[in-house]
C-alpha cells in the first residue's frame, strides 16, 4: 500500500468493476450482492468519519446528516432527470453527476455545520453536530417536495457491486494520502495537541473545517450510493441510530486507524446478517458482541503499533 | 537606541469575570535572554499566550519588530518569526519525532531550507537524531522538550518564547537544555524569553530579568543583580 497507493487504487477500481459486471450474468444471489453494497457504502461512511472524529480528533455525531443531504441531492437529481436522460448509455455520467452533486451539497452543510463548531470541543462539538444531524431529518420530514415522512420512492437502481466498492476504494485513497500528506500531518497534529499546533503556525481552525468539508463529502457520495441501492430513502433512516453506528465503526476500528476501521465496517455489517438466523436475539447479541469486542480490544480491533511509519523503539530513559 | 523587538505596553488580560494580568509592560531587545521570574498564578504563562495570540488581551498592545501583533492569529504571529513552546511539552504523540520537526517548518516552503534547520535541530541536539524515526510519546520528558524546543527552532524564528524548560526534566538534561539555549542565542542570534520556575538557572544565562507577582511587574533588573537583590533571593532563589 505504501509504494504504489495509485496502482493499488487503479487495482481496485478495476477489480471492482470486473466482478460487477461478471457477477450479473453468474447469476450471483442477489442478497449476497446487496450486502456487498452495503459494505462498500458503511466503509465509506466509516473512513470519511475516521477523517473528522479519528485523526482530526474532533467528534462528529451528525454523520448521517451528511448522508441524508447526499442521498437527498442525488435522488433528486436523478429522478428529476432520470425521465428525460434515460438513456442507457447516459446512465453512468447522470448516475456520476449525481453522486457528484450530493457531495458537493453535504460538503456545504459539512462547512456550515465545521465553522460554528469551531470553538466547541469534546462533548459539546457533539451535541452540536447532534443537533444539526436531527435538523436535517426535521427538514426532510417536514418538506413535502422531498416527500415529507414517507420519503422518496422509485429512485432507478444504479448503484451495483462496482460503484460501491470503487467508491470504497477512492475514499480510503484520499483518505490516506491526505493524512499521510505533509499537509495532512496537520490533521494528527490537531489531534495530538491543540495548542501546540497553533503556536507551531498551524491554522487549526482550517485544518477542522476542511476535515468537516471532506468527510461530509464522502458520507454525501455514500448516501446518493444508499439511495440508489435500496431505492427508497425516508426522513427515518438518517437519524441518530445510524450516526451512532457509523461511530461504533470507527470506535471499534481504533480512531485514526485507516484499516482497522475498514475492517470494522466489514465485520459491524456482516454481524447482524450472519446473526439473522438467531431472529428475535438478533440485536441483543450484536449488542453484546460489540460489548465484547471493545472490552477485548479498546485500543481498536487491528491496532498494534501507535501509527504505521512510527516505530515503538526503546523504552524511554 | 533601537526600539525593542518585542514590546508590551499595559498588557491586561481576564480570564472571564477574572484579571489575570493587570497592566504589565515589559520589553525584550534584539539579541538579550530575558526571563520572567514569579510564583504560581504570577501571569508568567498568561502573559506569553498572550503574545503568540493564543488569548486574547483585553487592554494594552504588543508589538513585535515595531509592528502591531495584538490582533493577529497565531499563524500569522509564527510567520513574522516570534515561535512560542508551550508548557508541558506539548509533542504531537503520534507522530515521529522527524515528523514533528517538519511540523514546526509548518510554513516554510523551502525544503532545502527544510533540510538546513532539521540537521542544525539534530546537531545540538544529537538524542533527537538517535530517535528520529521514532514516535514522539514513547520519548521521555527531557527528550520531548528538546524536541518541542527543535520544533521551534524549524520556523526560523527571530524570537523564541519558552514557558518552563526544565519542569519535571532530570537535571542532566536540564543542563543540556540550558546550554543550548545559550548557544542558539549566541550563535543564531535568537531573541529569547524564558519563563521558568528554577529562577536560579534562567537568571544564570539571562541578560535581563522581570518579577511578576500576580498580574503585575514588581520588579525588574539585570539578571546578576536580581540574583544579588536580597528579597528575589528570599522569594524565588531560596535563600
Amino acid at each position: 500500500m505504501k509504494r504504489h497507493p495509485q496502482l493499488w487504487l487503479l487495482a481496485a477500481i478495476i477489480l471492482a468493476a470486473v466482478l460487477s459486471a461478471s457477477a450479473r450474468p453468474a447469476g450471483v444471489n442477489p442478497y449476497y450482492l446487496g450486502v456487498a453494497v452495503d459494505v462498500g457504502i458503511n466503509v465509506i461512511l466509516a473512513v470519511s468519519l475516521n477523517l473528522i472524529n479519528g485523526h482530526t480528533g474532533q467528534f462528529s455525531l451528525g454523520h448521517a446528516g451528511f448522508m441524508a443531504v447526499g442521498a437527498y441531492v442525488a435522488s433528486s437529481i436523478t429522478l428529476g432527470l432520470a425521465a428525460r436522460f434515460g438513456g442507457p448509455a447516459l446512465t453512468p455520467l447522470l448516475f456520476a453527476g449525481s453522486l457528484l452533486a450530493g457531495g458537493l451539497a453535504a460538503a456545504l452543510a459539512g462547512l456550515a455545520v465545521g465553522v460554528p463548531s469551531l470553538r466547541l470541543r469534546g462533548d459539546y462539538l457533539a451535541i452540536v453536530t447532534l443537533g444539526f444531524g436531527e435538523i436535517i431529518r426535521v427538514i426532510l420530514q417536514t418538506t413535502d417536495a422531498v416527500g415529507a415522512a414517507s420519503g422518496l420512492k422509485g429512485i432507478p437502481k444504479f448503484t451495483s457491486f462496482g460503484w460501491a466498492w470503487a467508491l470504497a476504494a477512492l475514499t480510503v485513497y484520499v483518505v490516506a494520502c491526505l493524512v499521510n500528506s505533509t499537509y495532512g500531518r496537520g490533521f494528527i497534529a490537531v489531534h495530538d495537541d491543540e495548542v501546540a499546533a497553533r503556536s507551531m503556525g498551524i491554522n487549526t481552525t482550517r485544518y477542522k473545517v476542511t476535515a468537516f468539508v471532506i468527510g461530509a463529502f464522502f458520507a454525501g457520495l455514500a448516501g446518493g450510493l444508499y439511495a440508489h441501492h435500496k431505492q427508497f430513502i425516508s426522513p427515518g433512516g438518517f437519524d441518530f441510530n445510524k450516526s451512532i453506528e457509523i461511530v461504533v465503526m470507527v470506535i471499534l476500528g481504533g480512531m485514526g486507524r485507516t484499516a482497522g476501521v475498514i475492517a470494522a465496517a466489514i465485520v459491524l455489517t456482516l454481524l447482524p446478517e450472519v446473526l439473522r438466523p438467531v431472529a428475535e436475539y438478533r440485536m441483543i447479541l450484536y449488542a453484546l458482541l460489540i460489548l465484547g469486542l471493545m472490552l477485548a480490544r479498546p485500543q481498536g480491533l487491528f491496532t498494534w503499533e501507535r501509527r504505521t511509519g512510527a516505530k515503538p523503539g526503546p523504552q524511554p530513559t | 537606541m533601537k526600539p525593542p523587538l518585542l514590546d508590551i505596553r499595559d498588557l491586561q488580560v481576564c480570564y472571564g469575570a477574572i484579571e489575570a494580568l493587570h497592566g504589565i509592560s515589559l520589553s525584550v531587545n534584539e539579541g538579550e535572554i530575558v526571563t520572567l521570574i514569579g510564583g504560581n498564578g504570577a501571569g508568567k504563562s498568561t502573559t506569553l499566550r498572550t503574545v503568540s495570540g493564543l488569548i486574547r488581551a483585553r487592554a494594552g498592545g504588543v508589538r513585535f519588530a515595531g509592528e502591531d501583533i495584538g490582533q493577529c492569529p497565531p499563524h500569522e504571529i509564527v510567520r513574522r518569526g516570534l515561535c512560542h513552546v508551550p508548557e508541558g511539552r506539548m509533542v504531537f504523540a503520534n507522530l515521529t519525532v522527524q515528523e514533528n520537526l517538519r511540523m514546526g517548518a509548518y510554513l516554510q516552503r523551502d525544503a532545502s531550507v527544510v533540510a538546513r534547520e532539521m540537521e542544525y535541530v539534530l546537531g545540538i541536539f544529537p538524542r533527537l537524531r538517535e530517535r528520529s524515526q521514532q514516535a514522539a510519546g514513547t520519548l521521555s520528558g527531557g527528550e520531548q522538550q528538546m524536541l518541542a524546543i527543535g520544533r521551534a527552532l524549524m520556523s526560523k524564528p527571530r524570537f523564541l518564547m519558552l514557558d518552563e524548560p526544565s519542569l519535571g526534566i532530570a537535571p542532566l538534561l536540564v543542563k543540556t537544555i540550558f546550554e543550548q539555549i545559550v548557544a542558539i542565542n549566541r550563535d543564531r542570534g535568537i531573541t529569547l524569553l524564558l519563563v521558568e520556575q528554577n529562577a536560579n538557572l534562567a537568571l544564570e544565562v539571562s541578560h535581563r530579568g522581570y518579577v511578576l507577582e500576580s498580574g503585575r511587574v514588581t520588579l525588574t533588573d539585570a539578571a546578576a543583580a536580581l540574583r544579588s537583590n536580597a528579597e528575589v533571593r528570599k522569594a524565588y532563589l531560596g535563600g
